[in-house]
């Protein structure tokens, strides 16, 4: 949002979304919990909470952080970021296995 | 020099509001992202740890086993509201009325404590039954999380509290200033949110 | 670019009282002169720690003279024991890179340097700043301050790797506190250094006329921003596991002295190694980089020439950053990770060696066909060239994985590494020290005693660090409390020990010119121009010492940072910050 000056910010349409946004994370909250009630196969319920989560998180990400409309040098910083994390996350396990295959 | 007037040093430092030309931001901005990026590496050491220990575990328990789900439903939901009425106090900063911005950041700050009460109860539940982090690896990673989490939490509502109480005055001297504070306040304060949209499947619901 | 609100320094000279103005201070400069002096003090307790282990190396088992009443814990009788012996090690590791290396480097250097070199009044968060210095300060004194637990310091190394640091004594547990301020303190700094940087050069200079050394800075804060919170979570587990009896990092079936121990178990100590080593290999870089920067802002300046190949340095800066992310696991091939995995680190390892390479090769080309002036700052800056070259070629054998088999943990590791960070990164700061000297402090440092400093400091450096590389292919393990008498295969290499043990008292000593030349200069007139070096970047236009606000008219850049010996200028150097002469037509 920075770099736009306030007056130019439409605020009665930011609220709006706010709302529905506020709504969709709700309905997915539950929608979370619906599934870990049906007892899927590991992988699949694993799979599909982090799929749930993720979409939330982007939900949060995007229109609470404002990073639909952020500016290039966070959006690099953010990447150079989530390089990073892929690599913290996924390289130990994968040194301790010797090979990708057992995550895939 | 006749009268030593301090001059805040905030005054002389470019950009400390008004963003600069090639990058478009103000210096708070970027400097609240690159904390958010060192923050999603010490969440990612955890969360790879957790991925570690419980590959290598002989069997990790589901979280009901040992957790409430339902408490940690009606916490995913009362922090997300929380984090509504955050931005709608930064909106309220945008539209300049001060009333409904107190409202708001003291609902967002009255959400932080929701939170933390909840997870009160929760963790002296767990005590009572037994329950200690030396009990099993899988409770260690819960309540190493979840503490690191709470503490979050509770640094973002000393935060949210400032600006709602005595940060507030800035709100008449330099207003545009202030609205950035509340976006910066904010934007931990959803960060905070999204380590927890993440922790609640992990830790309860698998 | 919008420079509006940057005008008029001249009316913020207020008078600030001695605390505001020497503690609290939220000045830039001070707060690089804080960490510089206290970054040193470290290095020389550092020091003196290895000085204590070098007796016993030499010595096994004979009283220390003098010092046995001083240490009635550790010295009983003057002689050592054991546990002390490993507090020392674990202490000496650790105050050398976090409380010594890093906040001289980067905290001191980084400080002072870097906001003048891009025309700033100062870092862009000035009272975070003065938190990042003080929450190095608590750091610092924690860990100083555990020597005077009754059981001692940390004695796990500083790589404090688990099970044996889970269930070292107390120690132990200040040395996670102390670093969990320290990596407090760098986060802080990072954002600092990364935002001033972004945000706050002056009017023209873009990304490429920045100094090389803001690009070495500018890359070391990231892999602080980064690298460090992993260790964090780190710390946060092994405390955790000591404080709360979690079993983060101890395995099921643990038997410590002949008992089971008394956990839940199912942790794996490896998991430790893989979040330190993600930190401590970008660290090794975080050593480095700074003193990359100091010595290629010398070198330019010294032979009057533009660096040769600077935007294939700053490119390799960034590689360098970006692998160094993904080498950790080198440091553990004997943890019998699988050999796909060691063959992935071991290349990607290959491939860190050569940004380095060009850097170090750009250097060494940049003396070709220049006037060299062979000032103090140039000879150390020179020392460094050849130093870090053989720190760094030792360290080929140990990247690839069978020749690590038999050097892994040896006294080879510590002569590779040490030749990296002592005669390397030490040298480059001292240069750096004799460069800047007289912009922070308006005086200049004897020349001459800066050679006496020079010479004995670069032979001695060697007499220590190249017999380790001999002892260590010998087959000499480190860590060894009697300097590794134990072991038949060592018997050739022993006698090295008492000559690597005398060279690094006679270090000592060769730092007292040193010592003195710092502060007796303290005691001359201020002579020193705004530019005594006749140099070419933006913190030579800052007056000698700079006030507060630095700059006493606006500054801009107008060029690029190394423009020495231009042809057809009068000057053979046009700093970056003079407008060019040509009449302009604007006006």
């Amino acid at each position: 949002m920075s770099g736009t000056s306030y007056d130019q910010i439409d605020v009665d349409h930011h609220v709006k979304i706010y709302l529905r946004v506020f709504a969709a994370l709700a309905v997915l909250t539950v929608i979370t919990v619906a599934v870990a009630e049906l007892h899927l196969a590991p992988g699949w319920a694993i799979a599909l909470a982090l799929t749930i989560a993720t979409v939330k998180g982007s939900l949060v990400a995007c229109y609470f952080m404002h990073l639909i409309s952020e500016k290039k040098l966070i959006y690099a910083l953010l990447i150079l970021a989530a390089l990073f994390f892929l690599f913290e996350l996924i390289l130990p396990f994968v040194t301790e296995n010797n090979s990708l295959h057992q995550i895939l | 020099m006749a009268t030593p007037t301090v001059v805040p040093i905030d005054k002389i430092i470019p950009h400390t509001v008004k963003p600069r030309e090639d990058t478009g931001l103000n210096n708070v901005k970027i400097g609240i992202w690159l904390f958010l990026a060192s923050e999603v590496m010490l969440f990612g050491g955890l969360f790879a740890s957790y991925i570690l220990l419980r590959v290598g575990a002989d069997r990790w328990p589901r979280g009901e086993e040992y957790l409430s789900i339902p408490w940690a439903t009606a916490n995913t939901l009362i922090l997300i509201a929380s984090s509504v009425t955050m931005v709608m106090a930064w909106a309220s900063c945008i539209r300049k009325d001060f009333g409904k911005y107190r409202l708001y950041m003291g609902l967002t700050v009255l959400g932080g404590l929701g939170f933390m009460i909840i997870k009160y109860i929760e963790y002296t539940s767990k005590f009572h039954h037994g329950y200690f982090p030396s009990t099993n690896t899988f409770l260690a990673v819960y309540f190493t999380l979840t503490g690191l989490h709470a503490l979050h939490v509770l640094s973002g509502m000393i935060v949210n509290l400032y600006f709602w109480g005595p940060g507030a005055k800035m709100w008449h001297t330099e207003h545009e200033r202030f609205t950035n504070r509340v976006e910066t306040a904010g934007l931990f304060w959803h960060f905070v949110d999204l380590v927890w949209i993440f922790l609640f499947p992990i830790l309860y619901l698998l | 670019m919008a420079e509006s609100e940057h005008h008029d320094h001249d009316h913020h000279h207020e008078e600030l009282g001695f605390w505001r103005k020497y503690v609290f201070s939220t000045d830039h400069k001070v707060i690089g002169i804080q960490y510089a002096v206290t970054g040193m003090l470290f290095l020389f307790f550092g020091f003196c720690l290895m000085m204590l282990m070098r007796w016993q190396l030499a010595f096994p088992g004979e009283p220390v003279p003098l010092l046995g009443k001083l240490f009635p814990r550790g010295l009983p009788g003057g002689v050592m024991l054991p546990e002390f012996y490993n507090e020392l090690g674990a202490m000496h590791g650790t105050i050398m890179v976090f409380m010594g290396i890093v906040p001289l480097a980067v905290g001191g250097f980084g400080n002072f340097v870097l906001p003048l070199q891009i025309g700033a009044p100062d870092m862009a968060f000035p009272r975070l700043n003065m938190m990042s210095y003080q929450s190095f300060l608590i750091g610092g004194l924690i860990m100083f301050g555990s020597f005077f637990l009754p059981e001692g310091a940390a004695q796990s190394g500083w790589t404090s790797y688990p099970p044996l640091a889970d269930i070292a004594p107390s120690g132990q547990t200040a040395w996670l506190i102390g670093m969990v301020f320290l990596i407090t303190s760098s986060l802080l700094g990072a954002i600092n250094f990364l935002v001033t940087t972004i945000q706050l050069r002056a009017d023209g200079l873009s990304f490429f006329r920045l100094p090389f050394f803001c690009w070495a800075q500018f890359v070391t804060s990231f892999l602080l921003l980064l690298a460090f919170p992993p260790l964090e979570a780190a710390a946060f587990m092994q405390l955790m596991d000591r404080v709360a009896g979690t079993s983060f990092f101890l395995p099921s079936g643990l038997v410590v002295s002949g008992q089971a121990l008394e956990v839940s178990g199912g942790g794996s100590p490896i998991l430790w190694q893989h979040l330190f080593w993600f930190l401590a290999h970008p660290e090794v870089y975080v050593l480095i980089l700074p003193a990359f920067g100091i010595v290629a802002e010398i070198i330019a300046n010294n032979t009057r020439k533009p660096l040769w190949g600077y935007k294939s340095m700053v490119y390799s800066l960034i590689v360098l950053g970006f692998l160094s992310f993904v080498v950790w696991a080198h440091h553990m091939f004997l943890t019998g990770m699988g050999t796909t995995m060691s063959a992935f680190f071991q290349t990607t390892t290959m491939m860190i060696s050569i940004p380095s390479v060009i850097i170090l090769t750009a250097l060494i080309l940049s003396l070709w066909g220049g006037s060299i002036r062979f000032t103090t700052p140039m000879l150390f800056a020179l020392g460094f060239l050849p130093m870090f070259g053989i720190g760094g070629l030792t360290g080929l054998p140990l990247g690839l994985t069978a020749p690590d088999i038999h050097l892994h943990d040896t006294y080879y590791v510590i002569g590779h590494f040490h030749y990296v960070v002592a005669p390397g990164t030490i040298f480059a700061l001292f240069a750096g020290i004799y460069y800047w000297y007289p912009k922070v402090t308006g005086r200049h440092m004897s020349e001459f005693w800066g050679k006496v400093h020079f010479w004995p400091s670069f032979v001695l450096m060697n007499l220590i660090f190249f017999p380790m590389l001999i002892q260590g292919m010998a087959g000499m393990s480190r860590r060894m409390y009697d300097g590794g008498a134990t072991y038949a295969h060592n018997e050739g290499v022993l006698y090295l020990n008492k000559v690597i043990s005398f060279a690094a008292w006679g270090l000592a000593l060769a730092q007292i010119p040193f010592i003195l030349n710092l502060f007796l200069s303290l005691r001359k007139p201020k002579t020193a121009s705004a530019n005594p070096w006749r140099a070419t970047t933006i913190e030579w236009a800052a007056p000698s010492p700079p006030g507060h606000g630095n700059f006493t008219r606006p500054v801009a850049a107008y060029r690029g940072p190394y423009e020495y010996s231009v042809p057809g200028e009068s000057e053979d150097f046009t700093p970056q910050f003079e407008p060019a002469k040509a009449p302009v037509a604007a006006h």
